[in-house]
């Protein structure tokens, strides 16, 4: 990414009530809403240039240099690194570049700490607008948190673990180890860190060349706010309407430390979105987008309440069997379903079905062959719902018989549906999702066959397996983004599949016979399409890379990995249904 | 017992009829009036339930009712299933389908099941409800109509009872509903009920009338020899022609938590079927509800 330009840059300073000069810079036009952003630690105003350069078309945009950090003067003491001071300098600097108008607040990291015992002053009903959050808890919330954490019987021992494994370095701040790492390589290592660690982008500005003071300096932050009450005790509250921005994969703060921070603050909507920590640096237009998106509904008179967003769920193949069973089983949840079928009557359905259960739901007819048609679809829920939540690519065909029976116009009408429905569903909700930033989950349906070699079904097989490793290159590629993707592995589960099977080289007699005694087959198994969907839910849920549901999937899958020869032999076997009068395949020969 | 059962059984071809009989003009009136009884319990019990009862003391009052109005004996004691008990959501042992201490909430659906005996004749009947408004529980009863024209049509066409079965679960299928009578035990859609003779019962074993049990237990033993079954199921015992007789048919469906049935006799005859009454509540809903199709004569 090229240098921001800076010559449109207006720099000042402002005096702070205990009398101390921050560096002030305003960028874009005066008239617009004025957006304050408040940096974190070890940085200076630089973290937000390519947000704040993003910003700048439609907000006036301000950022400063927090005390003790970049072109600001640093407080004689630890004292006046006190939260008091460091609330009453966002205030200052508030009143400084707009008088009289209300500001939206943008906090980061150690920004984001201040910002929320800002907005939690009494000061703010009149100062702050709305306030967009990210990667810094509330102190108050937090010690309040870990309070009711450590009390006898919480029994959320797992959540306090992991959060105090992400907290380690407060503790650290308080002896002198970080100040000498800092001052010895750290700062000079720092900035290709970050960029590895996470994608930042890294420039001469950010990091800049006062790090190491910087970062020295600014210790004295976690050692006169943190380690010892642990946050005000008393209630603390806002009617500010908040923005919590919640990345995936950060490495300091858990998405756990802030539940319940809607008891401080409740006019809250939380987006949970993709990349790490240095949001500002790793992914400057989402965030700049979600900014100002909350700016402009804040702006236009609405509460977050009504920004926040139902799931949205999409399932292909909805119109029957584990399709429509997802469906309900989302429907059941109160999201919003959009249902794709091929047959647009047999979707109907399934979205009347989702509304008596309390959802809200739409139908599309779809062919998940027609890669146009699929990039439409798409952009449709693009457009009227933004990034969807949850994509179950289901849609899915049946076919049976021997590989030297299977023509070439069998193996492209399967792979069309089973593979490519998949790759084209993944790719174009995919990338409908990365680019909305928030996290997601794609959970694709594979098959038992996917892993059980079998000579009754070559060409199904092949195409679950294919779709088994797709999804296993795809969840390791969008690991970074926040979206989960899966796979679900069901076995004979009892749908219309069996009778809508082709069995290749079979007579029209033979087709009917064979598609009736398996169907009968699969219903013996009693696995319902019921099961199946709770599995996506619990893949979605805990974010698993593979679920297989029937005992028969558990077992296919231990043989494969387990005992591959076994694998073998079966795969030997003739598992086609018999067709009762009908001649035996092959007894021609 | 095994020496009991080769007893009974040679006891059962004597007394009991061949497959083919139905029940005499007088035996169906009394059926009616016993199957008129039972609705009208239900529907009495289902007005009096509020929010906080459980299906425990809608099932006492049941039986109560019952009992008061000369009840001898029970195919089976009543039943009470409320919320997504209805759909027998997470039942895996059969000991899930006795009357819980789960309590009706508002909006939630219920399912009263009660199979009385006065002198020999049964009922056995299910009735769907919710307390106050449920629109899925209003949509699956709606929906629940095809399937009683279905089964009398398809047994009118003398088609195998396993292709009738399939014939339920395809349409269940297409409708998006989880075929709910799979989970009673031996999955049947309907089962045999035989006129006994008169006479108070014998006692229970679980929850079923021990006089009844023995006279399933017969048919079974008789209808493996006769290559049928009491029991209506999708598997191959099955796979016979209708059997003439009185039939309890319960086609009973699911939409995620919310499961609805009906359930009533059906008259099958050698040439032709009907449902013992079409004066039934469900019946009635239907046709105020402007659904015509509901497999009336």
């Amino acid at each position: 990414m090229s240098a921001p330009d800076r010559s449109t840059v207006r720099e000042r300073t402002v005096r702070t009530a205990d009398g101390l000069d921050v560096a002030v810079q305003e960028l874009g036009a005066d008239g617009a809403p004025t957006v304050l952003l408040v940096h974190g630690y070890p940085d200076t105003h630089a973290v937000w240039d390519l947000v704040a350069e993003r910003l700048a078309r439609d907000h006036h945009v301000v950022t400063y240099d927090v005390r003790g950090a970049g072109a600001s003067d640093a407080p004689a003491d630890r004292d006046g690194y006190r939260m008091e001071h460091l609330v009453s300098d966002v205030f200052a600097v508030a009143d400084a570049v707009a008088p009289g108008r209300p500001i939206h607040l943008v906090g980061h990291d150690w920004g984001s700490i201040q910002s929320w015992a800002a907005v939690t002053d009494p000061r703010a009903a009149a100062r702050i607008a709305s306030y967009t959050s990210m990667s810094g808890p509330s102190l108050d919330h937090a010690g309040a948190w870990f309070r009711s954490h450590l009390r006898p019987g919480g029994g959320r021992w797992t959540a306090l673990r992991r959060q105090a494994v992400r907290s380690w370095y407060i503790a650290a701040f308080h002896t002198p180890v970080p100040a000498l790492a800092w001052r010895n390589g750290l700062a000079r290592a720092w900035p290709q860190m970050v960029a590895r660690a996470e994608g930042a982008d890294v420039d001469d500005r950010w990091p800049g060349p006062t790090l190491a003071a910087d970062a020295v300096r600014g210790i004295e932050l976690y050692r006169a706010n943190m380690g010892g009450g642990g946050g005000r005790r008393v209630a603390v509250h806002t009617d500010v309407p908040v923005q919590l921005l919640v990345p995936a994969g950060d490495s300091y703060v858990t998405p756990a430390l802030l539940d319940g921070i809607e008891a401080i603050a409740p006019t809250l909507v939380r987006r949970e979105v993709g990349g790490g920590h240095w949001q500002p640096r790793s992914r400057p237009d989402q965030l700049a987008r979600l900014i100002a998106e909350h700016v402009s509904a804040v702006e236009a008179g609405q509460r977050p309440a009504s920004l926040t967003r139902r799931p949205v769920i999409v399932v292909t193949g909805a119109g029957s069997g584990i399709g429509r069973s997802v469906c309900l089983a989302f429907a059941e949840r109160g999201a919003h379903i959009v249902v794709s079928d091929l047959r647009a009557d047999t979707a109907d359905r399934t979205a009347e079905l989702c509304r008596l259960l309390g959802a809200t739901a739409e139908a599309h007819a779809l062919d998940v062959t027609d890669a146009e048609a699929v990039d439409a679809f798409a952009a449709k829920v693009g457009a009227d719902h933004g990034g969807p939540t949850v994509v179950v690519n289901n849609a899915g065909l049946g076919m049976a018989g021997s590989f030297l029976a299977t023509t070439d116009d069998d193996w492209r009408q399967l792979l069309d549906v089973n593979l490519w429905g998949v790759i084209r569903g993944s790719r174009a909700f995919g990338r409908l999702m990365v680019d909305h930033g928030e996290t997601g989950h794609i959970v694709n349906i594979a098959s038992a066959a996917a892993f059980t070699p079998s000579r009754t079904l070559p060409a199904y097989a092949t195409s679950k397996s294919a779709v088994l490793m797709l999804t296993e290159c795809l969840r390791a590629e969008l690991a970074g983004e926040g979206i989960g993707v899966s796979a679900i592995c069901p076995g004979f589960v009892d749908t219309g599949i069996a009778t809508a099977t082709r069995y290749v080289g079979a007579t029209a007699a033979e087709q009917d016979a064979k598609r009736q005694s398996a169907d009968r087959l699969y219903k013996r198994r009693r696995v319902t399409p019921d099961a199946v969907a709770d599995a996506v839910l619990r893949a979605v849920d805990r974010d698993l890379p593979l679920v297989t549901v029937a005992a028969e999937a558990k077992a296919g899958r231990f043989t494969s990995r387990f005992a591959p020869r076994v694998a073998r032999a079966i795969a030997k076997i003739d598992l086609s249904p018999p067709t009762r009068g009908a001649k035996p395949e092959g007894a021609d020969r | 017992m095994a020496q009991s059962l080769v007893v009974n059984t040679s006891t059962a071809q004597t007394r009991s009829r061949p497959p083919g009989a139905v029940p005499s003009a007088a035996d169906l009136d009394r059926f009616r009036a016993v199957q008129d009884l039972a609705y009208e319990g239900a529907q009495a019990i289902a007005a009096g339930l509020q929010a906080g009862d459980t299906e425990r003391d809608a099932v006492k009052r049941l039986k109560r009712w019952l009992v008061e109005r000369d009840v001898d004996d029970w195919f089976h004691v009543p039943f009470a299933w409320f919320g997504d008990r209805t759909a027998f959501r997470g039942f895996k042992v059969p000991l899930q389908f006795l009357p819980s201490g789960r309590r009706l909430e508002e909006g939630m659906a219920f399912i009263l099941d009660c199979a009385p005996v006065i002198a020999g004749a049964t009922a056995d009947i299910g009735f769907a409800g919710s307390l106050g408004e449920n629109a899925a529980l209003d949509q699956v009863m709606d929906d629940l109509a095809a399937y009683r024209s279905l089964i009398v049509e398809q047994v009118r066409e003398r088609r195998s009872f396993r292709s009738i079965y399939e014939s339920v679960d395809a349409l269940a299928a297409q409708q998006g509903y989880a075929n709910r009578h799979h989970a009673y035990p031996g999955h049947v859609l309907a089962h045999e009920v035989k006129p006994l003779g008169a006479g108070p019962g014998i006692g229970r074993v679980g929850p079923f009338g021990r006089r009844h049990l023995r006279s399933l237990a017969r048919s079974v033993l008789v209808g493996q020899r006769q290559a049928w079954s009491p029991l209506w199921s999708g598997d191959r015992r099955s796979d016979h022609p209708p059997v003439p007789g009185l039939w309890a048919v319960e086609p009973h469906l699911g939409l995620r938590g919310v499961g609805a049935k009906f359930e009533e006799l059906l008259v099958i005859a050698d040439d032709d079927a009907y449902w013992l009454s079409d004066d039934l509540p469900h019946v009635r809903r239907w046709r105020e509800r402007g659904i015509t199709e509901v497999g009336a004569r």
